[in-house]
């Protein structure tokens, strides 16, 4: 049981990072951070200088909230872009080739099968978040950060790269074409960060709950170092939800042959 | 070994088998012989576990593929059609993973994966990566996988399609190794090839089996209406109404296009040639040829999978081909 649930999480390993999918990901996700670094922190910079002369405005600069946190929300939409690349090819790719046959008639539960597959893109997400941590170094290094805050900050980047991954391993189910994995997680990871857009026009009930769907709604109290059990809960509970209904496509995709 | 019965999978609305029932004893090596589309793969399927019939049951060992799939799954190794492998590993860390998830101990790894390289012939190829391998050598890969961790049921789906003669060669006998200990369900379109592998053959047609037995004794059980090849001179189509209503003849085939050629179907248990001869003299026609047709595995295949006559058309001119060639 454990031994099938091992090599199939060391075989989604071996074939996530032999793939040129995720250099080119990690290539552009760690481009793109260092952009948003490097914004962050000359912008930042300048502030000082201008704070010099300005007892009021000194008082006013915030590392934590000048340079972290914008650079967790650029992060997440990197995320955003990425995770969906990363997990299309999680059920799709077997799917086309044929191995999936192969897979379904191994000695491993399907649930097995499914936890080691998420296992796999989690890890890559850890590596890539991980590839990040030298920024923050260098912050610390040139002034003092607070790191409570800052892996609170992680904490959340990854609960919700981790729900970006949930939601991509089950578009994969849905198709034996990658692309169209990649596409309909996008849609749905777009939908579900702008849905709390509507909640100015609903009535206060509606408006609640769309609120509570908003997926990057819950990220904010963790930008802000503020550790609350609702949003890990939310997060969860997403993760829950779409590996349960990905358990069942394939439950379903075995039964329609 | 294999318990099937009326084994039924429907996809949307199209049956696929129906009603299929077969036993495989321990230690018997049976091919499974059908059409495309006749229901093999998806028979297969549902015997390792891949998916869930729609009606009936199957068993491997005494276990129910569906509620005890796990425990099948380990007893089968399992050949794919068109033999899936992931074109991005090497050979060797293939073979590994499929076999640390077939359960084989981490002590014991090397070793098992060394004994299919060995069995195999995959030696030269071992640090290859599978998608650079040829069409013989992916073969053999799949062929090692099914072997790792040594289950007492092999399942081999199509495994000599798509190789070259010498492979083909070397593949069975690789199997014909096999079946030493292991209880072997082989499908094949390759007729001869069953014959020289199987002690038995299952013959699938629309879902169907329409046959069990072993090679020779289908021959010979066919073969009760011995056919007999006709060729005269002239209008052969008085001398077939004639002969219809002869003792022992069972059906009269004309042949089409030209009205000379005519395929008897005999009592297979006495020589009715020189009586046909009379009549074809009586009837005032010239004799041209009459030959008793030896049925070969492949005419009872087809003979079995077509309802309607084209077949025996093709039989004959193969014959005859085979003659000319004399």
């Amino acid at each position: 049981m454990m031994r099938g649930f091992v090599s199939v999480y060391r075989k989604e390993l071996y074939l996530l990072f032999a793939s040129p999918i995720f250099y080119a990901v990690a290539f552009i996700f760690l481009v793109l951070n260092g952009y948003f670094f490097y914004s962050s922190v000359a912008y930042y910079n300048l502030l000082s200088f201008q704070a010099g002369q300005n007892p009021f405005m000194a008082g006013q600069l915030n590392l934590m909230d000048m340079v972290v946190r914008p650079l967790f929300m650029d992060i997440c939409i990197v995320l955003l872009l990425v995770a969906p690349l990363l997990t299309m090819r999680t059920y799709a790719d077997e799917r086309k080739t044929g191995t999936v046959e192969l897979l379904f008639t191994l000695p491993v539960t399907d649930g097995g099968a499914l936890a080691a597959k998420f296992l796999g893109v989690l890890t890559v997400l850890f590596v890539l978040l991980a590839g990040t941590l030298p920024g923050m170094a260098l912050l610390e290094y040139l002034s003092d950060l607070n790191w409570k805050a800052v892996l609170c900050g992680y904490l959340g980047l990854f609960l919700l790269g981790s729900a970006f991954m949930a939601l991509g391993v089950f578009t994969s189910s849905l198709s034996r074409n990658q692309i169209i994995a990649a596409v309909l997680s996008f849609g749905a990871l777009l939908l579900f960060w702008v849905i709390s857009w509507m909640s100015s026009v609903l009535g206060p009930g509606a408006s609640r709950i769309i609120e509570y769907l908003s997926i990057i709604r819950h990220f904010d109290t963790f930008s802000k170092g503020v550790l609350d059990s609702r949003d890990v809960i939310y997060y969860l509970l997403f993760i829950a939800f779409f590996l349960f209904v990905t358990l069942r496509q394939i439950e379903s995709y075995r039964w329609r042959g | 070994m294999i318990e099937v019965q009326g084994l039924t999978k429907f996809y949307g609305t199209v049956p696929a088998i129906q009603d299929v029932n077969f036993h495989i004893h321990k230690g018997e090596v049976v091919g499974f012989l059908g059409p495309n589309g006749a229901g093999k793969s998806t028979t297969i399927r549902i015997l390792t576990c891949y998916m869930p019939p729609t009606a009936g049951e199957a068993r491997v060992d005494g276990l129910d593929c569906f509620q005890k799939s796990l425990e099948v799954r380990r007893r089968i190794g399992y050949l794919p059609e068109n033999v899936p492998l992931y074109n991005e590993m090497t050979v060797r860390r293939f073979l590994r993973f499929v076999a640390q998830a077939k359960g084989v101990e981490a002590r014991e790894l090397p070793r098992e994966v060394d004994r299919v390289v060995d069995v195999c012939g995959l030696e030269r190829v071992r640090n290859r990566i599978i998608g650079n391998l040829s069409k013989g050598y992916r073969q053999r890969v799949g062929l090692a996988q099914a072997l790792l961790n040594n289950p007492p049921v092999l399942i081999l789906d199509e495994p000599t399609i798509g190789l070259d003669p010498t492979q083909i060669v070397e593949i069975r006998r690789l199997i014909r190794d096999l079946r030493e200990d292991h209880t072997i369900l082989l499908s094949s379109h390759i007729l001869p090839e069953v014959a020289q592998i199987c002690q038995r053959v299952l013959i699938l047609n629309k879902g169907r089996i329409v046959a069990t037995d072993s090679p020779d004794a289908l021959t010979a059980q066919l073969q009760k209406s011995a056919k007999i090849a006709l060729t005269v001179e002239g209008d052969g189509r008085q001398l077939a109404r004639a002969l219809e209503t002869m003792d022992g003849i069972l059906a009269v085939q004309l042949e089409s296009n030209h009205h000379s050629r005519l395929i008897l179907e005999t009592d297979r248990s006495r020589d009715l040639r020189p009586e046909i001869a009379r009549k074809v003299v009586e009837e005032g026609l010239g004799l041209l040829e009459l030959k008793a047709m030896d049925l070969s595995l492949e005419d009872i295949f087809m003979q079995l999978v077509t309802e309607e006559a084209p077949v025996e058309e093709g039989a004959v001119e193969a014959s005859e081909t085979a003659e000319e060639g004399k």
